[in-house]
């Protein structure tokens, strides 16, 4: 598996990727579902988090990843751009920062970003894929992290290595187990000061599991076969965009999968999404609603400011979110963000 | 008629409701009910539900059950061991009969 970039795929181009999803005939259109539950407009509500992707560098290259990411990326959040992001945190108020990527570890100033923000008091999350730890250069980093008291949210789609090693590639169940049991023996998931998430992304073209029976069945197997701690378990439903798109179109999915996003539209689960309170920020500085937009090239509504150079709280709290079909993911059933389950 | 199965027709399976609604009616909240976490969860409810599917050989319920499962948290491993289960009982069942066997047998030999 290599990135649609680097295999020139159509679906490398975020708009090729806009108009399958618009292009799809549904019974329901996501604007249309909105205004049915008297959300529409959909507003944000607030910024409590920042999360900046700081570049689509990766060291793995997994099925299903929205970004694109691979060892080919070379995007990298420029210094200027990381300034700006940590003066909007600082001046916005924002209380969190979620480092995501590729893997965010993996760009140069990543421990500076983190020092930075912890210096202003900031909660600071690292999406990690669990087998960075296990690269050369960053055999110290569990400790910076626990130095650091960052809250790690690691990937990890199941228990077996099967499933795991088909989406995120051969051997990388295996490799991220021992980057959990790293992060354990730092006090990771032990110590109530250093949390420990774990994510989990349906290996196919199906729902994610009920949240929190499937976290205590996952707590229960892990320490059993593997003597793992973890805190809490998100379930992110796969949102059909770029790699997993492909799959999708791919494997002859596409068609029933947005069929039962459609149908498992919840409108709690709209009202809760996590675009309303939180501010996407891209390698170049650019402003999105959420990751997803992001990588679908879809920039803020007109009104808002376009970069984090024009950050202004005030002109973004309370913007109009640009929503499309992609969006039935973060609504379907109990519904889908980066902090897991919604309602 | 081509085909005695058809993938499409499980999505219009409340048609069935059409000329019988309250029989329909009836059917759905006992289903629902049957399958709401209770003693057991909903993730072994579906367990059991993708057995019996093996076991009845329904085609509609395997794939609804299949998913279902996958939905539910359950991985391949744990659906296979599944429906060797179902297919244990089914292969018992006839196994055990050949107790009648012996006995028609016993009554009519020397």
């Amino acid at each position: 598996m290599t990135s649609l970039l680097q295999r020139s795929h159509p679906l490398a181009e975020a708009a090729t990727q806009r108009q399958q999803i618009e292009g799809t005939a549904l019974r329901l259109r996501f604007d249309d579902a909105l205004a049915r539950s008297g959300l529409r407009p959909l507003v944000a509500t607030g910024i409590e988090t920042l999360q900046i992707n700081v570049g689509k560098l990766c060291n793995q290259t997994c099925r299903h990843c929205h970004v694109d990411a691979g060892p080919d990326r070379r995007e990298s959040m420029p210094s200027a751009v990381v300034d700006a992001c940590l003066r909007a945190l600082e001046s916005g108020g924002i209380p969190k920062l979620d480092i995501t990527g590729g893997a965010p570890e993996l760009h140069p100033q990543f421990r500076d970003i983190v020092q930075r923000a912890r210096a202003l008091g900031r909660q600071v999350i690292d999406r990690c894929n669990l087998t960075v730890l296990l690269l050369p250069k960053y055999d110290d980093l569990p400790e910076f992290l626990a130095a650091h008291r960052v809250q790690i949210i690691a990937s990890l789609p199941a228990v077996n290595a099967r499933q795991t090693d088909a989406q995120r590639g051969g051997g990388v169940h295996e490799g991220s187990l021992v980057g959990l049991r790293r992060l354990n023996a730092v006090g990771y998931g032990r110590d109530p000061e250093l949390l420990l998430h774990l994510v989990t992304n349906p290996v196919g073209a199906f729902l994610p599991a009920n949240q929190s029976a499937l976290a205590a069945d996952w707590k229960r197997e892990l320490k059993q076969r593997h003597d793992i701690d973890f805190n809490d378990l998100y379930t992110i439903t796969n949102m059909p965009i770029s790699r997993f798109l492909e799959y999708l179109l791919q494997s002859g999915n596409y068609d029933s999968y947005m069929e039962r996003l459609v149908n498992a539209y919840n409108p709690q689960a709209a009202a809760s999404v996590m675009c309303r309170t939180m501010l996407s920020v891209g390698w170049d500085g650019t402003l999105y609603d959420c990751d997803f937009n992001q990588m679908l090239e879809l920039t803020l509504e007109a009104a808002a400011p376009r970069t984090i150079f024009d950050f202004t709280p005030e002109r973004l709290a309370r913007r109009r979110i640009v929503v499309g079909n992609h969006c039935f993911g973060c609504t379907a059933g109990a519904g889908s963000s980066c902090g897991g389950a919604t309602i | 008629m081509s085909q005695y199965y058809d993938s499409k027709d499980l999505p219009r399976f409340a048609e069935m409701g059409t000329d019988s609604p309250e029989l329909w009616e009836k059917f759905n909240a006992w289903y629902e009910a049957c399958f709401r976490a209770g003693a057991l969860s909903e993730r072994e409810k579906a367990l059991i539900g993708l057995g019996v599917a093996h076991a009845v050989q329904c085609p509609y319920c395997i794939e609804a059950y299949s998913t279902a499962c996958l939905e539910k948290g359950s991985d391949p491993e744990q659906m296979t061991e599944a429906v060797h289960v179902a297919a244990a009982i089914r292969g018992g069942a006839s196994l055990v009969h050949g107790m009648q066997m012996r006995n028609h047998v016993h009554r009519l030999s020397m």
